[in-house]
Parts: structure tokens; C-alpha cells; sequence
């Protein structure tokens, strides 16, 4: 087998006294998609973060491609990874066409427009339309298919989403998510989706990893996770969800 | 440092715009072998008036002289006279005893002068040629009408009546230790309300019943044109005043036909002349230069019928407008250089004060910096150029320095400010998406700062062409001489001669610069 294009092994990250990471290890393979689900505090965007070389962590090791983070220069690291945060985090001063390019231009692309245009059109953004335009002249599902097309525009081999879909209305979440699984379909991107909703992981990932209080109670396939839950918390969390499948 | 790099390119676009400036410096004339004497004044009518006279004296001889009026106080003229920025001034022996020897007053006028020129000779190497032959002393005064109904002739008098009193003093009066201080240990003087006047509004205040008690001088030009009554000193707590030319030894030395020259007027001058002089300026508005030929012809010092001795027309006779327009020529070279002015110390102060906000931008110690820098803003613009003196001397030097402190705190304020509010979730996303810090600064934290930064720039320039009168206090020109000399002279004209061409500037600086921020602020964000 080859090296997961994403692991973390035993990770420890504390933020004053606080554990937000308790000796997490994961592994996430070429092309599979990965849930990382919990509560708000449960770390699971401190991990995320990790991966991108933005939080240092305190102990154990993080590799992107096999390569440790730490050993890597984080600015190359980082255009190689396609990034969404939950608010899109477009810059409100660049145009779509400008935004959508910025990571081939930041590789110095000798077109970065036409890596612009090609992800605008995988995203249902086409140039033509959209690309003079302003982020505040979007909608808020438009701006998250932008920030798609941004971190998709340099063929990144990874994808980190810190839920991408959660400030948006139900219906538009649910267009964005079919819009994610058919491009995922076309670019076979291995992704990291940190969420809380655990329909949505269910919905769009291979494997779901269930983090608490910065340990990570269960990795499973969505069928396994729902038929057999490894801990009571992860029951719960079912339970809660109404995923559970019989009387519990 | 992240800031210092990612600025690099505006900097040296900036280093280049100020040396470009620089060599425009309006360069002093320095074709004659012997330099031109330099001649300086403080900022009220009388001395004005004896520094002209100097001048033309001077002049008249084939002397060159160089004039440098309205120097802020004596806190600046002294240094800037010690110092060989300015070669001569006049002076008063009781100003030289307390405000500069700050020594105890000692016996009758002769003495006085007699250990003031010792003291000075000794220790600054400055000497004070034979007083001009009057004394301006302070000059106590009441409404006529008011001393006559409570009985005032004395200072004694006045202080039975202290707790009635509302008194308008001069600010340095209130200070100085012959001034309300003298009053009150002398005289148990206590007036209910000391209110500190511009010595231009001094007369209109008493004379409006705002205030009952002025510190007026004995040559005071005004003090009979109000119906006032002078109180006697019977304690004699103010010290002899003799107005003489005080002149840096060295000139002394080298120049003694400068010393002949100016001698010519010792002894000459006595208070009802010099109070007539300054009536002609302070009430009849005639020019400074034109009273000072004048007076030159009265005393016999030059020829009654040579070049420029026409009668002189107070300028009351003209239109505002009218006016302003036939001193159009000044006032534009005025304005060129208080623009110069603005613009070199503008410039400086942005280049270094957008570096030094980036810089402190994503430091702990920006809070701390922001504020020091902050209290410049609250050292008085005499007292900033009095401490700066010393190094930089009187000029443009002082004035650049002074405007260019004044105006850092909003550009600070503006930039920290503006690139520590920029849109966080937008600085996150570049950075995780792999720009470096120095490209998050620059594509994104400085132009979503913009729009904060411009408003402080804005603001600083604005508030920069109104600091720049200060300038006329250290002889840096601009449109502050005509205010600092108006106000002196009680001359609203002169006043409003500067005072609307800066305020037209200030508007112009601000036009100006609302197109610089309009084509610097991204689209979106305007």
C-alpha cells in the first residue's frame, strides 16, 4: 500500500491548558474522501489547520504526500493543498476571475486564467458570466462555489474543506453538495470535510472519523459507523442525528 | 521584518519623491561674500517695528540684511540668537534678567542693564549695545471709568479689590516671575478670574467689560486710544525694561561697522516716539515697513526724500478683496512654500509613519507606540521648536520636523488600524492558500486597509496645513507670518490674509487627496 496522501500520527495540540488535540491518529488515502465529524471544540479544525502547517502542534507528526509538515517550507505546502473555509473567504477586492486564479498565479502559472476558467467551469460559475463580478455581488452559495474553484484551480492532489456548506440555507446546502460529489467524481481529490452534521458525512464521504474532546472515538465507513457504533458517544451522536437504524 | 520588506517599493518611491523636493529647497541667497545680517523679532507690534528699523538702518549703510520676524517667544529668539540663527534682536534688560539669567531683579535701570550685558557677555558670548534710550514695562491698566468709581491708582489699590477682579493677562505673564506671581507674593493681588489673551485682544476684552485688569505695556500704541487708567507699581515689582539691540559677539567682533550702524540708535528713541510708532501700526494699521522708514526720517537717520518714502496708506483705506488682490504676489509665494512645507513634512511622515504602523501592525507593541506617538500631538507646537532649537536652529529645519511629528499619530493610528481590521477570514484564506506573509500584506491587508489608512493620511494633511502657520514662530515662512504678524499687530487684514488662503489650501489638500484615496482603494471598497 502507499503512503496515505494524509496522516496524522498521535497528534497533541493544547491551547493553554485546554487539549484541543489528545494523541489523534488518522489516515486518509489517495482519492478517498474523509469526514472528520464532532461538536464545535472537539478539534477537529485545529487538525485540519495542522495539515496546512497553520497551527503548530505540541506533539506526534503530520505528513501531507508522505512528507512531515514541519520539515516542508508551509508556503509550498499550502498552494500544493486546495483549501474552503465555511465563509468562502474569497478577497472582497478581487474579482471572481482574480480570485479563482489566485493559487496558479501564486505558483506562477504561465496562464493562470485558464486554470481559473477551467474550475469556474466545474463549479457552474462559467468566466463569462461571472468572472468581472465582485464577491459581494454573489449569493452565498455562488461565493462557496468560487472559494471551490479557487482551491481547485492548481489541481491541488488535496482538498481541506473546515465545513463548506455550513452557513448556507438547506436547499442551496444540499445543490452545493451534489455539486462537491460530481466534481470530487471528475478530479478524484482526496479530501479532508471537517463538519458537524453527520447527514452530510454520510452523504459525501468514504469514511467518517468521529473526534470528542480531542480524541477520535471511531473511524468507519458511514454503514459501519451507524450498525455499530465503537463508543456510547458515538451512539449518541447517531442517536441524535436519527441515523439510528433500529430500535437502539 | 515583515513590514519593512513588503513596503520596500513605496519607500524608495517615497526617498525619492522627498530628495526630489529637497533640491527644490527655495535656497537662501549666499552670492555675497559677508553673509547678510540676520535680523530677528518676536511676535508683537514694537518689536516688529525696531527689528525693521533695525533693517533699514542697515540697509540704508549698503549693509545686507536677512529678516527673520515673529519668532515665537523669547524661549526661541534667545537660542536661535546663541545658537548664530539669527545675528541680532531687539531685547529689554528685564526680560534678560528673569526669562534668560533667570536671576533676581537688582537695583535701578542702570544696574540692571549693567549686570544683564555682564551676565550675557560671559555666558553666551552676547552683547547688548547701549539701550535704544525707552523702557516698555508693564503697564497695569482699568477702564478709567472703573478706577475713578472704586478709587485704583495704585497696584496696592487693585489688590484690595482682587476678589472682584477679572483679569486678561498675556500667557507669559501668568507665568513669568514678575508677572501674576510678583503680583501676588508683592501685592496679595488675587484676581477672581485670570483669563489668558492673546495681546491682540488684550484692549478689545477691557474695553468690552470681559475683563477689568490688563497687562498692558507702557509703549503700547493702543493704551491711548481706550479710555484707561495705568496703575502704578508703588512696590516696584516689575523690573527695569530697556529696550536695546542684542547682537552674538562674534558679529560684534567681525562687523563692526554693524555696531557703528545700529549705535546710531541708542539713546534716540524715547517712549512717546516709540508709543507713537506703534500707534501707527497698532491703530492706524500702517505697514511695519513703512512706520519703520518713518521713523528713520524722524530720527534723521536717513533721507526724507529717498526712494520708497511716500506717504504710506493705511491699508483700512482698501477692500478686503481689493487688498488681499494687491498682495497677491506674497501671498502666492506664501502659499507656495506653507504647500511646500506640508507636502515635504506630509510625505515623510507618510513614508515612515505607514511603515512604522505596518510594522507594528502584528506586534504586541502597537497599542504602547500608537499612544507615545499620540502624546506628541499634545506638546505644544512653541515648546516642540524651543527643544528642537538647539539642534536644528531656526528655518525650515525645525518647521519640517515639528509638522512631520504632528502628523504621525493618525497616519500610525490610520495604518495599524486599517490592516488590523482587514477582513480576517479573507487574511486567513490567503494565507492558507499559500501567500506569503509579505503577499498577505500587500494584497490583501494594505488594500483592504486602505479606505482607514487614507482617512488618517487625510486627516493629518489637513490638520498639517493648519500646523504649518507654526512655522512662522522659528522664520520657516508660509502663511503663518502674515497670522502670527496680524495677530500681533491687532491687524485682522494681515490675519485674514493668511488665514483664508490656508484654509483654502486645507481644502484643496483634502480634494486632492480624496482622488489619491479613490484610485488607491479598491473598487469594491469605496
Amino acid at each position: 500500500m502507499a503512503e496515505p496522501a494524509l496522516r496524522a500520527h498521535a497528534v497533541v495540540k493544547r491551547f493553554g491548558g485546554v487539549s484541543a488535540l489528545d494523541g489523534v491518529s488518522v489516515a486518509i488515502d489517495a482519492g478517498e474522501c474523509v469526514a472528520l465529524v464532532g461538536e464545535s471544540g472537539s478539534g477537529k479544525s485545529t487538525l485540519l489547520r495542522a495539515f496546512l502547517g497553520l497551527t503548530p502542534i505540541d506533539g506526534g507528526a503530520v505528513f501531507v504526500g508522505g512528507q512531515d509538515v514541519t520539515a516542508v517550507d508551509p508556503v509550498r505546502l499550502r498552494r500544493g493543498i486546495g483549501y474552503v473555509p465555511q465563509d468562502g473567504g474569497l478577497l472582497p477586492h478581487w474579482t471572481v476571475a482574480r480570485n479563482a486564479a489566485l493559487v496558479p498565479w501564486l505558483a506562477g502559472a504561465a496562464t493562470p486564467e485558464a486554470a481559473a476558467t477551467a474550475a469556474l467551469d466545474l463549479v457552474g460559475m462559467p468566466l463569462a458570466t461571472f468572472g468581472a463580478r465582485w464577491p459581494r455581488e454573489l449569493s452565498g452559495g455562488q461565493r462557496q462555489r468560487v472559494a471551490f474553484a479557487r482551491a481547485l484551480a492548481a489541481r491541488p492532489a488535496v482538498l481541506l474543506l473546515d465545513e463548506p456548506f455550513g452557513a448556507l440555507d438547506a436547499i442551496t446546502r444540499s445543490d452545493l453538495q451534489a455539486m462537491f460529489a460530481t466534481l470530487r467524481r471528475q478530479t478524484g481529490v482526496t479530501t479532508l470535510l471537517v463538519t458537524h452534521d453527520l447527514h452530510e458525512a454520510r452523504r459525501l464521504a468514504d469514511r467518517v472519523a468521529v473526534l470528542c474532546a480531542g480524541r477520535v472515538e471511531q473511524i468507519a465507513t458511514p454503514a459501519m459507523l451507524v450498525s455499530s457504533p465503537a463508543t456510547p458517544y458515538v451512539a449518541s451522536l447517531i442517536a441524535r442525528a436519527g441515523l439510528a437504524g433500529g430500535v437502539a | 521584518m515583515i513590514g519593512g520588506r513588503s513596503i520596500r517599493t513605496p519607500f524608495i518611491a517615497g526617498l525619492v519623491g522627498l530628495a526630489s523636493l529637497l533640491a527644490a529647497w527655495p535656497a537662501a541667497a549666499q552670492e555675497a561674500a559677508r553673509p547678510p545680517i540676520v535680523i530677528g523679532s518676536k511676535p508683537f507690534a514694537e518689536s516688529y517695528l525696531l527689528a525693521e528699523v533695525f533693517a533699514q538702518l542697515l540697509e540704508s549703510r549698503g549693509i545686507a540684511v536677512t529678516r527673520k520676524a515673529g519668532l515665537g517667544a523669547t524661549e526661541v529668539a534667545f537660542p536661535a540668537l546663541v545658537a548664530g540663527a539669527i545675528d541680532v534682536f531687539p531685547e529689554y534688560s528685564g526680560t534678560g534678567l528673569l526669562v534668560i539669567l533667570k536671576a533676581p531683579r537688582v537695583g535701578d535701570r542702570a544696574a540692571v542693564f549693567d549686570r544683564v550685558s555682564r551676565e550675557m557677555a560671559r555666558r553666551y558670548d552676547i552683547r547688548w549695545l547701549p539701550p535704544l534710550g525707552f523702557e516698555n514695562t508693564y503697564a497695569m491698566s482699568v477702564r478709567t471709568e472703573m478706577a475713578e468709581r472704586l478709587g485704583l491708582r495704585t497696584l496696592s489699590d487693585a489688590a484690595r479689590h482682587g476678589a472682584s477682579l477679572k483679569a486678561g493677562f498675556t500667557a507669559d505673564f501668568i507665568g513669568l516671575p514678575d508677572g501674576l506671581p510678583g503680583l501676588r507674593s508683592t501685592y496679595g493681588l488675587a484676581p477672581v478670574e485670570v483669563h489668558a489673551l492673546a495681546p491682540a485682544v488684550k484692549y478689545q476684552a477691557i474695553a468690552a467689560g470681559s475683563v477689568d485688569l490688563i497687562d498692558a505695556y507702557s509703549t503700547d500704541g493702543l493704551l491711548e486710544r481706550y479710555p484707561l487708567t495705568v496703575l502704578e507699581d508703588d512696590r516696584h515689582v516689575f523690573p527695569p525694561y530697556d529696550a536695546a539691540a542684542m547682537l552674538r559677539g562674534v558679529v560684534a567682533r567681525d562687523r563692526p561697522e554693524v555696531v557703528a550702524t545700529l549705535t546710531l540708535l541708542s539713546g534716540r528713541i524715547d517712549v512717546t516716539r516709540m508709543r507713537r510708532w506703534n500707534a501707527r501700526v497698532e491703530v492706524e494699521g500702517v505697514a511695519v515697513a513703512a512706520v519703520a522708514r518713518e521713523a528713520l526720517v524722524d530720527l534723521g537717520l536717513v533721507e526724507a526724500g529717498a526712494a520708497g518714502a511716500t506717504v504710506a496708506t493705511p491699508r483700512a483705506s482698501l477692500s478686503l478683496v481689493a487688498d488681499l488682490w494687491s498682495r497677491r504676489a506674497a501671498i502666492a509665494a506664501m502659499s507656495a512654500r506653507h504647500l511646500w512645507l506640508t507636502s515635504v513634512s506630509m510625505l515623510a511622515a507618510i513614508v515612515f509613519g505607514v511603515a512604522l504602523g505596518l510594522a507594528l501592525s502584528r506586534s504586541r507593541a502597537a497599542e504602547g507606540v500608537t499612544r507615545a506617538v499620540g502624546v506628541l500631538q499634545t506638546v505644544p507646537g512653541i515648546a516642540l521648536l524651543a527643544f528642537m532649537l538647539p539642534f536644528l536652529g531656526i528655518g525650515v529645519w525645525p518647521s519640517l520636523v515639528a509638522l512631520f511629528l504632528y502628523s504621525l499619530y493618525p497616519i500610525v493610528r490610520g495604518t495599524v488600524t486599517g490592516v488590523r481590521q482587514a477582513d480576517r477570514q479573507a487574511v486567513d484564506a490567503a494565507t492558507a492558500l499559500g501567500m506569503t506573509p509579505r503577499q498577505v500584506l500587500w494584497f490583501v491587508r494594505l488594500p483592504l486597509a486602505m479606505p482607514v489608512l487614507m482617512a488618517g493620511i487625510r486627516t493629518a494633511a489637513v490638520t498639517n496645513v493648519g500646523t504649518a502657520t507654526l512655522a512662522a514662530f522659528v522664520g520657516g515662512g508660509g502663511l503663518g507670518d502674515p497670522i502670527v504678524a496680524g495677530l500681533a499687530l491687532a491687524d485682522t487684514r494681515m490675519i485674514l490674509s493668511g488665514a483664508i488662503p490656508a484654509a483654502l489650501l486645507a481644502a484643496l489638500v483634502d480634494v486632492a487627496l480624496a482622488g489619491v484615496q479613490r484610485w488607491l482603494t479598491p473598487v469594491p471598497l469605496r
